[in-house]
């Protein structure tokens, strides 16, 4: 564990992930600092997803190294699990099953003891006002409440970093805000948050933003050093101008 | 170390099947019907009988009748032995399917026109192959006395027909070891696609292999809960049988138990397989059906005997794992006998069983994505 690994929650170098010829992510590097909020933007193939897939341990690197809580990517793979939470693109919960198994699987397989378990879900299912509705398969539950509960969900062993793939595709406008009210909550208790999203107005909301295209990274900074970087009014000018000028390789803050 | 995790993803799994009531109803009622359904028989042509003489005395006339055996296209002679107690261990390791017993003084019977007595004993465990054997073998006695009427005069053969293992021929002694296999494959191969490969398709699998669960926590906590479902359709198959059709059983429960666990962990772990291999719940769904399923039913000997297969066909059945399972169950249950008989089909089990867990293994750890 080097010195800077101790205040970046999340640092990368030089992270390559190649598919035969075609390179995913092209040598991208940043480090993200404990208790950020940190978005991850671009389009559909980017790289967004192939880069977190290589941060939580999914796929191996093709080349450059990773520590995400201080520990290897390629090596300390099951550390790196300890310490993160995970909400994918899709709906990781099982509808199937009842709220309150749900929330006890997870619990689980984390680690929890039956006791953390029952304080934790209890307070959980309050926070939502889910408590009426502990006993109901996920299946029955609104889109909305299903990806309040399954982000609470990846939060329930306290991860030190959360990874949210797309967290809120298909929700509407004032759910997502909600879903961004509980982001900042967990940033409040020390959370350090990773997002993608292609939501421009969500991209606002984060304390910065990595502007992915063709695998690397284009554009990086706040909000407003990015819309300053770029003389544009809002992060959505930003992103149209990058994506205008994708054969040129753009300038990292 | 987290055997409560472990724990945690087994509870989870298993009440992913009994909320499904549905499939859980078929599963658990499936050996039920099928042992029912499948209570008929299937004629077929049988060719390569491997027979066995007994001749206490040889002479001219056991020789010649030997001969005639041997001309035929139908019978493969295997043994010449002088005793009863000699031809024994051959049916009971399952290398002769028939005995010819001449009496001592068979030829002078013959020549002074008297009576001579002939015993043929069938391998009948199979009872389809069991009485096409018997009509063969009568067929060539018959000829072979009709010969020497020619020539000498009246002459008579007493033939004494003796089935071995399942005297009354019933075809579903012989069916229901196959159905073990086949509801085996059902639930272990067919159910583990299908659940691991729901869990890919949603997207959950991403997530548990993301959490500290290993790959081989993930692997045992899907396959555990139905190899318990596996062991209480054995269970109900065999009750089945012994209530509707009083099959015999003349071995030991708990080795056919024990088998058939090896059994289900070879299919099992062949179903991870289909999963890690598939990108669809419906894709592995059809792969199992072919890969496993058919096969299980077709090619391993439980419907249609190896014997009467085309030559170039019966050398693939050795890479069914039902086929070696069925050879296990028919001998523990219907001949009663034990390991010192069946170690070799046993080995083999054990092999495609580890080589099958190995491969599935490995092929599900690099498709994390």
């Amino acid at each position: 564990m080097s010195a800077e690994s101790a205040t970046s929650a999340i640092e990368a170098r030089n992270l390559t992930r190649r598919f035969g010829s075609f390179v995913a992510v092209d040598h991208i590097t940043f480090d993200i600092r404990a208790g950020e909020v940190f978005g991850f933007l671009g389009a559909n193939g980017a790289g967004k997803t192939t880069a977190i897939k290589m941060l939580i341990g999914l796929l191996p690197p093709t080349e450059g190294e990773a520590h995400v809580a201080g520990f290897d990517v390629r090596t300390q793979r099951l550390e790196v699990r300890r310490n993160i939470g995970y909400m994918s693109q899709r709906f990781s919960l099982y509808p199937d099953l009842t709220v309150r198994e749900n929330i006890r699987l997870y619990g689980g397989i984390y680690g929890l003891t039956d006791s953390e378990i029952r304080e934790r879900s209890s307070s959980l299912l309050e926070r939502l006002g889910l408590s009426g509705s502990a006993g109901d398969l996920v299946a029955r539950l609104p889109l909305g409440w299903k990806q309040k509960l399954a982000f609470s969900v990846a939060l329930l062993h306290e991860p030190k970093i959360v990874f949210l793939d797309e967290p809120t595709g298909g929700v509407d406008p004032i759910t997502r805000r909600q879903f961004w009210e509980m982001i900042y909550a967990a940033t409040a208790r020390g959370t350090t948050v990773l997002v993608t999203t292609h939501y421009m107005d969500e991209a606002e909301y984060c304390g910065r933003l990595s502007i992915m295209v063709e695998g690397r990274i284009a554009a990086l900074g706040s909000p407003e050093e990015l819309k300053r970087q770029f003389g544009a009014a809002s992060v959505d000018d930003v992103f149209v101008q990058l994506a205008r000028t994708t054969s040129e390789p753009g300038t990292a803050a | 170390m987290n055997s409560a995790a472990l724990w945690a993803f087994i509870v989870k799994e298993l009440r992913h099947i009994r909320r499904d009531r549905q499939t859980l109803t078929i599963l658990l009622f499936m050996p039920l019907v099928q042992v029912v359904l499948f209570g008929f028989a299937l004629r077929s042509d049988v060719r390569n009988v491997r027979i066995a003489f007994v001749e206490p005395a040889p002479d001219a006339a056991t020789v010649a009748l030997r001969n005639r055996f041997a001309a035929t296209n139908r019978f493969r002679v295997v043994a010449r032995v002088r005793r009863m107690d000699d031809v024994e261990p051959l049916f009971r390791r399952g290398e002769a399917d028939v005995a010819i017993v001449t009496e001592p003084d068979f030829a002078s019977h013959l020549s002074a026109g008297d009576t001579a007595h002939v015993a043929v004993i069938i391998d009948a465990s199979d009872p389809n192959t069991g009485s096409v054997i018997r009509n063969y073998a009568q067929a060539v006695l018959a000829a072979y006395e009709g010969d020497l009427t020619e020539n000498r005069g009246a002459t008579r053969i007493i033939t004494d027909v003796r089935m071995r293992f399942n005297p009354t021929l019933e075809s579903v002694n012989l069916f229901v070891p196959g159905l073990i296999a086949l509801v085996l494959t059902l639930v272990s191969a067919l159910m583990t696609a299908i659940s691991l490969s729901r869990e890919k398709e949603r997207g959950t699998l991403e997530v548990l292999l993301v959490s500290p669960l290993r790959p081989w926590q993930i692997i045992v906590g899907k396959v555990l809960p139905y190899l318990g479902l596996a062991f209480a359709n054995v269970l109900t198959a065999l009750l089945a049988a012994w209530l509707v059709f009083h099959v015999p059983f003349r071995g030991s429960v708990p080795l056919l138990l024990g088998e058939s666990v090896l059994y289900a962990l070879a299919s099992l772990a062949l179903g991870v397989l289909i999963a890690a291999l598939s990108s669809s719940q419906r894709g592995a769904m059809m792969a199992a059906m072919l890969a496993t399923m058919l096969p299980s039913a077709l090619l391993s000997g439980m419907i249609f005997p190896i014997a009467s297969m085309p030559r170039w066909l019966s050398p693939f059945t050795n890479v069914v794992p039902a086929r070696w399972f069925i050879v296990i169950a028919r001998g523990i249950m219907l001949k009663g006998i034990g390991l010192p008989y069946l170690w070799r089909e046993t080995l083999v089990l054990i092999a495609m069983a580890l080589v099958l867990i190995t491969v599935a293994v490995r092929s599900f750890k690099p498709r994390l994505a």
